[in-house]
This record gives C-alpha cells, sequence and structure tokens, in this order.
C-alpha cells in the first residue's frame, strides 16, 4: 500500500515539506555551533546576531514545511476522495457497505493528516540529521561520536523490538476500543426499545461493567505498550549522562576545550531526537496508513464492465427472462433460481410473495443492478448484458422500497437526473398527491430536505419518489416496489388512482403487498424462495 | 472541572500531573546540572566540586524516563475511567429524554464521539498544561537566583509560546473550524446521497451531477484546509522565533551584566530546554477549541428537559386486573395544535380496543402518552384510578406497553435481542414468543445465535416487525400496546399474523393500532381517530352500518379482497 499512496502524493508540494523539515533539522548543527560558541567565549557577542538569524531561519522553515504539508494532505485526500467517489458510481446498488463507504470517504481519509503532515517529514528527518550529528561529532570529539554511535543503534531496535511484541495486542486493544464505542452508540440508539421494555436503567450497569473491563484491559497492555517509550527515554537522557559526565572530567583535566565541550552537551541529544519523534508519531501515523489501505483496496477491486453498447428496439418492449439464477456473494441460497418469464408489452404485472422470496431482486434484475450468475435477460430481444445501461435506464421510471432523499430542494429530488421544467415539475408532484404538502413546506418546492429527508414522513417521502416516476412522461417501463408501502388508507387510494394513470400504455413490473396494488395489475405472479410458483392473468382493470 | 472529573479521580489526576511535571522537571535538572558540570569544570576545580552535578545529571537522567512512563500510565487511566464516565453519566442523562431518533444516525455517532473529547482534554490539553506550567515556572525561579534580568526575560518568552501563542491559536481554529464545520457537513451530505442514493442515482441516470456535486464539495473543503495550514505553520514559526530569541536575549543580557560564564551558559540550555514542554502548547490550544465544542454539545444533550416530569414521590403501583381510563386526553409536541384533543375511552380487564384512523391522526401519540414517554397537556389517564403521571414512568411502562414504532435491533445475537424483554425467561417462552409472532422457521433457519448486523440489516422489515413482537408478547405485560403490529408485513402474513394475535390476545387486555380492518370484528371496541379527536367508536358491526370513515375504508378494502 505505501507505494500505492506515495504514488498518489502530490510531489512538488511534497519534496518542499520534506525539504524544509531537512534543512531546518541540518541548521540545529549550526545552532549548536553558534551558541556553544557565544558561551564558550570563543566567538564574540556580535555571534548572537547570526544564531538569531539561524532561528529566524528554522522558524521560516517550519512555516513552508507546515503549509507545503498541509498541502500535500489536503492534494492527497481530495484525490482519493475524488477516486473513491467516482469508483463508488461503478459499484452495483444492489451492494450493501455504505455505512463504511460514507465513513472512509468522510473522516476516515482524514486520519491521513498525521501520517503525512507528522510521520514523512520526522521520517525525512530522522534519515538525515542524526547522521549528521554523528559526522560533526567525529570531527569534534571522537569519544563522544562513539558513544554516540553505539548508543543510537538501540532506538530502532528496542522500538522494533517492544513493536513487534506488543504490536497485536495493542492492535486488538484498539480494535476494542472501537468496538466499545459501538456498543454505547447501539445501546443509545436503541433507547427506546430498551425503555419500552424496562431495560433502560439496567443497560446503565452494562454500559459501565463493559468499560471497566475494557480499562483493566488496556491498562494491562499499555503497561507493556509503555515500556518501549521507558526504554527510548532511558536510551536518549542516559546516553546525555554517558557523554555529559566523562566531557567533564577531561575538561576538569585540561584535555577538551569548553567550546567543544558544550557543542557535545548541546549536539548529542539532536541525534537521538528524530528517531524518537518519528517513534512517538508512529502510531497516528498508522491510522492513515489503515484508512488509505482500505481506499485502496476499495480502489483497486475489480468491478466487472456492465455496461454493452447496443440499443434495445424501440417502443414499449417485451421483457424476456430465460431460466435466470442470481447469487449474491457470500450467501449460499441462490436470490432467484431459473426463473423463465415474459412480460409483454404494456402488461402490468403485479409481483407478490413473503419478504425475501426475491421480488426485489427481479425488480433489480431489470434495472441492471445486478446479473443472472445464469440464464439472460432480453429486453425487446436484445440481451441486457450487451445493452447500453444508461440508455436502457433512461427509458425506466423507478420507486424503490426505501426511496433516498437528497440533501437538495425537493423540486430537485423529483427532477431528478431530467431537466424537468417547474411546471412539469408541479404536475409531476400533483399526480403523486405530493403537491399539497410540498406547498406547505416553508419554501415549497424551494424547500432543502435535511439529513436523508428526515424532515417528510414516509408517506410523503414515498410520494416525493413517486413524483420522480410522474416527472419521466416518457418512460416506457415503469418498475415499482411496494409503492403503498407505508401510507394510510386514504393517501395510498390516492396514490393507486397515480399509479394506474401513470402505468397506462407503459410495462409495469410492481411489487405489491397490499391488495389494491394487486389489483391494479392485470397478471399476478407469486415468488416463494426464488422461484415463480403461481403465474395468473385476470381481466384487465382486476375484479371491480 | 468538577463536572467532567467523576469523584475519586482527583487524586489519580493530581498523580498524572505530578509525574508529568517530575518528567519534564528532571529534563530540564538534566540539561542546567550538565552545563553548569561541564562549565565549571572548564574553571579546573577540584574534582569534589563537581561531584553533586555529576550526580544529579545521573540521577536526572534515570529518572525522566520512570517519571515519563509513570504519567503516561496513570494519564491513560484517568483518561480512559473520565470516558466511561462521562458515557455512563449521558446515557442516564438522555434515559428520560425524548425519542433521539429525529436526530438522524449521523449526529448519534458524533455524540459518541464527542464523549472522546474527555480523553483529550485530560491527556494532550490539561496534563500538559500543567507540566509547561510547573516546568517554566520551575526555569524561572532558577533564572531569578542567577539573574533576575534574564529570568524576566525567560518569563516574557514562555508567556508568549505557552499562554499567547495557544490563545491565539485557539482563537484561530474557532474561526476556522465555523468555516469548516459546514464544508465538512456538506461534503458529508453528498458523499451520503452518493451511497445511500445509489440506487435512485443509477435508476434515474444522475449519477453525473450527483458525483460533480461531491467533488465540488471537496474541492471546497481542500481549498479550506489548505489556507487553515497556516494557522499551524504560523504558530510553528512563533514558538520557534519565541524560543530562538528569548535565549539570544538572555545571553546579551548576561554579556551586558557580565555574568560569569557557568552562569551565563546554565541560564542559556536551561532556557532552551524550558520551551520544550511548552512550544506544544500551541497544537493543544488548537485542539481545545473542537474539544470545548463537543463538551459543549454533550452539556447541551445532558440539559435536555426530560421527555415526561416524574412524580416527586411516585404512587403505589396498582395491580389485579388493570382498567385504564383515559378521559379528555390533550397532548401538543411543542406549540403545534393538539396532536390529540379530548380523546376519552376505556379498556377494561380482558377487553380489547382497536384504534384506526389516517397517518398523523395522533394514533402513535396516544400510545407514546399511555406509556408515558410523553407528557399529556390536560385530561387524565387512570389505572385502576391512580393517575399515570403520579407513578414512576419505568412502572407505568411495566404494566403497558408492547410493540411500539421502530423497534430497534441490537448488533447481539438474536437471541439476545429477544432476550432484553425477559431476562429471565426460559428457552421455552422464548420459543413460544417467536412461534407466536410466525419467527420461529426464521430463526430456525438462521440460527439463535447469530449476530444480527448493524441496524439490523440481516433482518427485512417484515422480520423486524415480528422480532418486536415477539418481544412484546415475551414481555407479557398486564396492559399489551401494540402499534401497526402488521405493518410491512406482505398481504398473506400479515393476515394470518393479525388472525394469530387476536386469537393469542383473546382474553387479554389489549389496545391494538393498526390500518387493517381485517379481523377486528373481533374485538370489544374500535375507536376511529382522525385529527386527534375520536370521530367514531362501536363494534365493527355498528361502525360498518354507520357512513364515515371506518365504513368507506372497509369497503374499500373488501372490494379488493372479493
Amino acid at each position: 500500500m505505501h507505494r500505492d499512496l506515495m504514488r498518489s502524493l502530490p510531489r512538488r508540494h511534497l519534496a518542499v515539506c520534506l525539504g524544509a523539515a531537512i534543512v531546518a533539522g541540518l541548521l540545529v548543527l549550526v545552532q549548536a555551533e553558534l551558541l556553544a560558541g557565544v558561551l564558550s567565549g570563543r566567538f564574540t557577542v556580535a555571534a548572537l546576531l547570526p544564531l538569531a538569524l539561524v532561528f529566524g531561519l528554522r522558524g521560516a522553515l517550519g512555516w513552508v514545511q507546515c503549509v507545503a504539508a498541509g498541502r500535500t494532505a489536503s492534494g492527497v485526500k481530495s484525490l482519493l476522495r475524488h477516486r473513491l467517489l467516482a469508483r463508488f458510481q461503478e459499484f452495483s446498488p444492489a451492494e450493501h457497505r455504505s455505512g463504511e463507504l460514507v465513513t472512509l470517504t468522510g473522516r476516515g481519509l482524514d486520519a491521513l493528516d498525521p501520517y503525512l503532515t507528522g510521520y514523512l517529514p520526522s521520517v525525512a528527518v530522522a534519515a538525515v540529521v542524526p547522521v549528521a550529528v554523528l559526522i560533526r561529532l567525529f570531527v569534534a570529539d571522537l569519544a563522544t561520536a562513539i558513544i554516540v554511535l553505539l548508543t543510537l543503534p538501540l532506538i530502532p531496535i528496542f522500538g522494533a523490538l517492544v513493536g513487534m511484541t506488543t504490536k497485536a495486542v495493542t492492535e486488538r486493544q484498539w480494535r476494542a476500543l472501537a468496538r466499545l464505542g459501538g456498543h454505547f452508540l447501539d445501546v443509545v440508539r436503541g433507547l427506546p426499545t430498551l425503555r419500552a421494555f424496562g431495560r433502560a436503567r439496567y443497560q446503565a450497569s452494562v454500559i459501565r461493567e463493559v468499560a471497566g473491563r475494557h480499562r483493566s484491559a488496556t491498562m494491562r497492555t499499555l503497561r507493556v505498550a509503555f515500556l518501549s517509550s521507558l526504554v527510548l527515554e532511558l536510551v536518549a537522557s542516559l546516553s546525555l549522562a554517558l557523554v555529559a559526565v566523562p566531557v567533564g572530567l577531561r575538561l576538569l583535566s585540561g584535555s577538551l576545550d569548553l567550546s567543544t565541550a558544550l557543542l557535545v552537551l548541546l549536539l548529542a541529544p539532536e541525534a537521538y531526537l528524530p528517531l524518537r519523534a518519528m517513534g512517538t508519531r508512529f502510531h497516528a501515523a498508522m491510522e492513515g496508513v489503515t484508512a488509505a489501505d482500505q481506499a485502496f483496496a476499495l480502489l483497486g477491486e475489480d468491478v466487472p464492465e456492465r455496461s454493452g453498447r447496443l440499443t434495445a428496439p424501440g417502443g414499449v418492449p417485451e421483457i424476456r427472462l430465460e431460466s435466470v439464477t442470481v447469487r449474491y456473494p457470500g450467501r449460499e441460497d441462490a436470490a432467484l433460481t431459473e426463473v423463465s418469464l415474459v412480460i409483454g408489452a404494456g402488461e402490468r404485472v403485479a409481483l407478490v410473495g413473503e419478504s425475501g422470496a426475491g421480488k426485489s431482486t427481479l425488480l433489480h434484475l431489470l434495472l441492471g443492478f445486478v446479473t443472472p450468475s445464469a440464464g439472460r435477460v432480453l429486453i425487446g430481444g436484445v440481451d441486457l448484458a450487451e445493452l447500453d445501461l444508461d440508455a436502457w435506464r433512461r427509458r425506466l421510471a423507478f420507486v424503490p422500497q426505501r426511496p433516498h432523499l437528497f440533501a437538495a430542494s425537493v423540486a430537485d429530488n423529483i427532477r431528478l437526473g431530467s431537466p424537468a421544467a417547474p411546471a412539469q415539475v408541479r404536475t409531476a408532484a400533483a399526480e403523486a398527491q405530493a403537491a399539497e404538502f410540498v406547498e406547505a413546506l416553508p419554501d415549497g418546492y424551494d424547500t432543502v430536505l435535511g439529513e436523508r429527508g428526515a424532515n417528510l414522513s414516509a408517506g410523503q417521502r414515498q410520494r416525493v419518489a413517486l413524483a420522480r416516476a410522474f416527472c419521466r412522461p416518457d418512460a416506457e417501463v415503469l418498475l415499482l416496489d411496494e409503492p403503498t408501502a407505508r401510507l394510510d388508507g386514504r393517501s395510498e387510494s390516492a396514490v393507486l388512482d397515480s399509479t394506474r394513470r401513470l402505468a397506462e400504455g407503459r410495462t409495469a413490473v410492481i411489487v405489491a403487498h397490499r391488495p389494491a396494488m394487486i389489483d391494479l395489475a392485470d397478471r399476478v405472479i407469486r415468488l416463494t424462495g426464488g422461484t415463480i410458483v403461481e403465474d395468473h392473468v385476470r381481466p384487465v382493470g382486476g375484479t371491480r | 472541572m468538577s463536572t467532567l472529573i467523576p469523584p475519586g479521580m482527583t487524586r489519580r489526576l493530581v498523580v498524572a500531573a505530578l509525574a508529568g511535571s517530575a518528567a519534564d522537571l528532571a529534563g530540564l535538572g538534566l540539561i542546567a546540572s550538565a552545563a553548569w558540570m561541564i562549565t565549571r569544570a572548564a574553571e579546573q576545580p577540584p574534582l569534589a566540586a563537581l561531584s553533586v552535578a555529576i550526580v544529579g545529571v545521573r540521577a536526572f537522567a534515570t529518572s525522566r524516563g520512570v517519571f515519563r512512563y509513570s504519567e503516561r500510565l496513570a494519564g491513560h487511566d484517568v483518561a480512559l475511567r473520565a470516558q466511561a464516565a462521562t458515557r455512563e453519566r449521558l446515557y442516564e442523562a438522555l434515559i428520560p429524554s425524548g425519542p433521539l431518533s429525529h436526530r438522524g444516525a449521523d449526529l448519534l455517532s458524533r455524540m459518541v464521539d464527542d464523549t472522546d473529547a474527555v480523553q483529550d482534554l485530560l491527556v494532550r490539553c490539561l496534563l500538559p498544561a500543567v507540566a509547561a506550567l510547573v516546568t517554566g515556572a520551575a526555569a524561572v525561579v532558577i533564572a531569578l537566583f542567577l539573574l533576575p534580568a534574564a529570568a524576566f526575560a525567560l518569563l516574557a518568552g514562555l508567556v508568549v509560546a505557552g499562554v499567547l501563542l495557544p490563545l491565539g491559536t485557539a482563537a484561530a481554529s474557532r474561526r476556522w473550524s465555523a468555516r469548516l464545520a459546514p464544508a465538512r457537513a456538506d461534503l458529508a451530505a453528498r458523499v451520503a446521497d452518493l451511497v445511500h442514493g445509489s440506487a435512485d442515482l443509477a435508476a434515474y441516470g444522475a449519477k453525473g451531477e450527483a458525483l460533480a456535486a461531491g467533488m465540488a464539495a471537496d474541492d471546497q473543503l481542500a481549498a479550506l484546509e489548505r489556507r487553515q495550514a497556516r494557522v499551524s505553520a504560523t504558530a510553528m514559526l512563533t514558538g520557534v522565533l519565541a524560543q530562538g530569541l528569548t535565549v539570544v536575549a538572555i545571553v546579551w543580557i548576561c554579556e551586558l551584566s557580565g555574568t560569569g560564564p557557568v552562569a551565563t551558559a546554565v541560564l542559556a540550555l536551561m532556557s532552551l530546554v524550558a520551551f520544550e514542554p511548552v512550544l506544544p502548547l500551541a497544537g493543544a490550544g488548537e485542539r481545545l477549541t473542537g474539544v470545548l465544542a463537543a463538551l459543549r454539545r454533550l452539556a447541551d444533550l445532558r440539559t435536555v428537559p426530560p421527555a415526561v416530569t416524574e412524580p416527586a414521590k411516585p404512587a403505589q403501583v396498582p395491580d389485579g386486573p388493570l382498567t385504564i381510563a383515559v378521559t379528555g386526553l390533550v397532548v401538543r409536541h411543542g406549540t403545534r395544535p393538539p396532536a390529540l384533543d379530548g380523546v376519552s375511552f376505556t379498556l377494561a380487564p380482558g377487553h380489547r380496543v382497536a384504534v384506526v384512523g389516517p397517518s398523523g391522526a395522533g394514533k402513535s401519540t396516544l400510545l407514546s402518552a399511555l406509556m408515558r414517554t410523553v407528557d399529556y397537556e390536560s385530561g387524565n389517564i387512570t389505572i385502576n384510578g391512580v393517575e399515570a403521571r403520579d407513578l414512576a414512568s419505568d412502572d407505568v411502562r411495566r404494566l403497558m406497553t408492547g410493540l411500539t414504532q421502530d423497534p430497534y435491533v441490537f448488533q447481539a445475537s438474536f437471541k439476545d435481542n429477544l432476550r432484553l424483554a425477559g431476562p429471565e425467561a426460559s428457552d421455552a417462552d422464548l420459543a413460544n414468543a417467536v412461534r407466536s409472532a410466525h419467527l420461529d422457521q426464521w430463526a430456525d433457519r438462521t440460527g439463535w445465535d447469530t449476530p444480527l448486523g448493524e441496524d439490523g440489516r440481516t433482518l427485512s422489515g417484515g422480520q423486524l416487525q415480528r422480532l418486536a413482537l415477539a418481544r412484546a408478547l415475551l414481555f407479557d405485560p398486564p396492559v399489551l400496546l401494540l402499534d401497526e403490529p402488521a405493518e410491512a408485513l406482505d398481504e398473506r402474513t400479515a393476515d394470518s399474523l393479525m388472525t394469530d394475535l387476536l386469537d393469542a390476545t383473546h382474553g387479554r387486555t389489549t389496545l391494538l393500532i393498526t390500518h387493517r380492518l381485517r379481523g377486528l370484528e373481533a374485538v370489544d371496541e374500535i375507536l376511529v381517530l382522525e385529527d386527534g379527536h375520536i370521530t367514531q367508536r362501536g363494534t365493527h358491526e355498528a361502525l360498518v352500518s354507520t357512513n364515515g370513515y371506518y365504513r368507506t375504508l372497509w369497503q374499500a378494502e373488501a372490494m379488493l379482497h372479493s
């Protein structure tokens, strides 16, 4: 994955960021030189001016590094987000992993920030600065240089050792933490249900117990995990003592001058610092890596080419299923098993059967959301797999079971994907029995719907979705998934009338639970466990 | 502060703060004693003069790591405790509040994230600030003994880096988060639209537009984030300058005042190191804005008034066969017209009453009022003569409950999801409830220990409804309330479920809310609720022979079933 991520980085900004970090790190050497010189009296007070300049330059480079890192991070996130968004559109809407996708594309990618703005620059500095410091120490004082050279590798070695032994445990612990948050969210969401059964207070003690168990387990892990930082801290500070005390003794014997001694004292910690900084940033950075891994896994997934190039013959088409079997990945039972079916042009078919019988799958099949694992679907004699799906879908009007309302105006929600004029939108709304409540909204058709259209009732949402279908007067095939499921008697009969009008002169496939909807069809097909068990034609117009 | 730190934790917090301060002080001591030792050694005094400093260097070097280790352990322990306590108290505060579902899933998960803020506040803001304060003060005091003028320079530098700079970053981050939050929310909404609405978009060929809108929202956010990066960049610049210029100034002051090389070196190197715990405070200031906003949101949640007022001294819970009498009940949601306006009826022991009516007529509000999850404005609900509002609401729900709107499926096994309604129920009880709810075949096929996924995705709408019904039957309250039990079931299952339900509730006190009229011949009384008023009441036979909502609906249904 690192390679994938590296390839996506904006080179120029990253180079500026890392360059600035390295130069600023190297300036610490100059700073130490000047400070040691002034304090030992080797340089005059005038050397304070260049020293101030060095500080200024370090600050400026820090500024450049931060800004460039910010640009790198936002550039990478933006790029990944664009690619992910584009990728979502290639996935079949029948796949359910929406929660994961929304989190990843939203806050998930923000986890890359510590990786890009903190970890990467610290790696660059750690690769260059300790070496430079060591070289300077070798020139200044061989004994010190050797002490630092021998102790310095202990930091990465101990870091890796402790890291390796605690990695699995730590990761398990962090996952447990995420689960803990999930448990809490779950309980809060289900509070009304708990309240109804008098279990709300009891759950408070469950929350406490779960958290308490989690804390003691976490602390056990942390006691070991933090040993790594203890070791690193000890190596760094003891090395300083190891350097400083002999230096002091050699000064005493006059075998070393003060300027060198102070330089050594100032420089020695700078050899360890970059490695420790890199270590402390590692954990936070790895979260970003996980997010990036997820993103690249999604981007790398093979999406079967679903769309062909052919166009079905014009006019209201005949739909033919030839022993179609549909299987969803990861499920044992097929959703549809060898279903053969001919739906004539202009026929109105009601699909009935228990939930899970395959009714919605049949609709999704016609929409091209799922592909048959065996058999084929013919539209006007042309295999659906060969058809240009976008062109085919333009000839459909679809009302799903749980229509999604977009964070846009009511008018845009009705117009969805078509350039319909305001007057057309109004007509469509009126036909779907939605005009009355839409006009009562604060801004009428311009009212923006909130999170998932939360400010409309289930019945109202359903009618907005129906209005969408009415807004496509040219659609030849109507696919409705329980359009009146959440409506009361009177709204149902109103919607029914509209649906009847909508279905006129079109092929209609309607998943129906309620008798009124079934009544609208001139043919009823009953599905059970993915097969057709009943198929009867009834006199046009039903039994009234 | 006292609201954040649960009782008994102050001591732990003090331990963590002491350990953190000690670690930073050891760092300060290490560099000061090393600087003193080296510059003093250059004056070639007898070895004995250095021995204290040598011991100091070694002691400080060893103790720094140990202190740091204790600080991190104690800090994380406090943080985890604080987070757990925050969650528990938040949950307890939410118990009496109104329904949360309308707040939206994203808001709820943000609320859970907000409870992490307490951890951040303690570990990343408070403890570092205390350690920085102690270390800075110690450095200033030492400097005061060596050269007062230098102490003032150091104090000035530390105040700039440790007080002014964090205040500045906090203010800047407040300004920026006000601009970033809408951009983030916009992007989240676009992404949610693209993902949750993918079927609608694909079917209507509207992907392109939605994708463009998502990318535009991202571009806007990215542009803001790029500009926001300048805040931390400027903070970094200021911090390095404050540190550097303070050191330069101190050396210069020493030079002017003719201070000796030993004191000069100690002052300079100690000042350089004193900034180390102080400089990260700029980042803490930046983080503080988000943390405080999260804590404010949590505090707001805790002060949401309870949905119902609990009696100061709850009345005795009535027992024996229960008669529920509702008279002139008025329920109002906020300032809107009453949802229920003068509803009266009686539910006698062993009787079954059905409530029918169009959606929005107040059927579910009636049920909520009975279950005491909304308060009533006037009128009475009495249980064997005891006014419901004089009873603890938990007690009322022990007497009257059942299948409510929007039942929730927990991320637990099917069995545990059932068992919450009957913790002591035997396996046979569970099996009975499941059979009565027509869920037995599904349960046997799927398995009783199958975990039900997020939002109960492995359940269809109908199965969810049946699980909720099974819970209600398992809980077996004296008065059973059922809100649209056949909702979202297909016609055949709904019919058989209603038949079984009416059989199962035979002879038990039941209030049934429904929009399907079939089978209602069996209930004792039917109430037609329209616009908050009972417009018709009577038996099925009486109602079908009178003009009105019931007859119209009955005729429509009958026609479709013939």
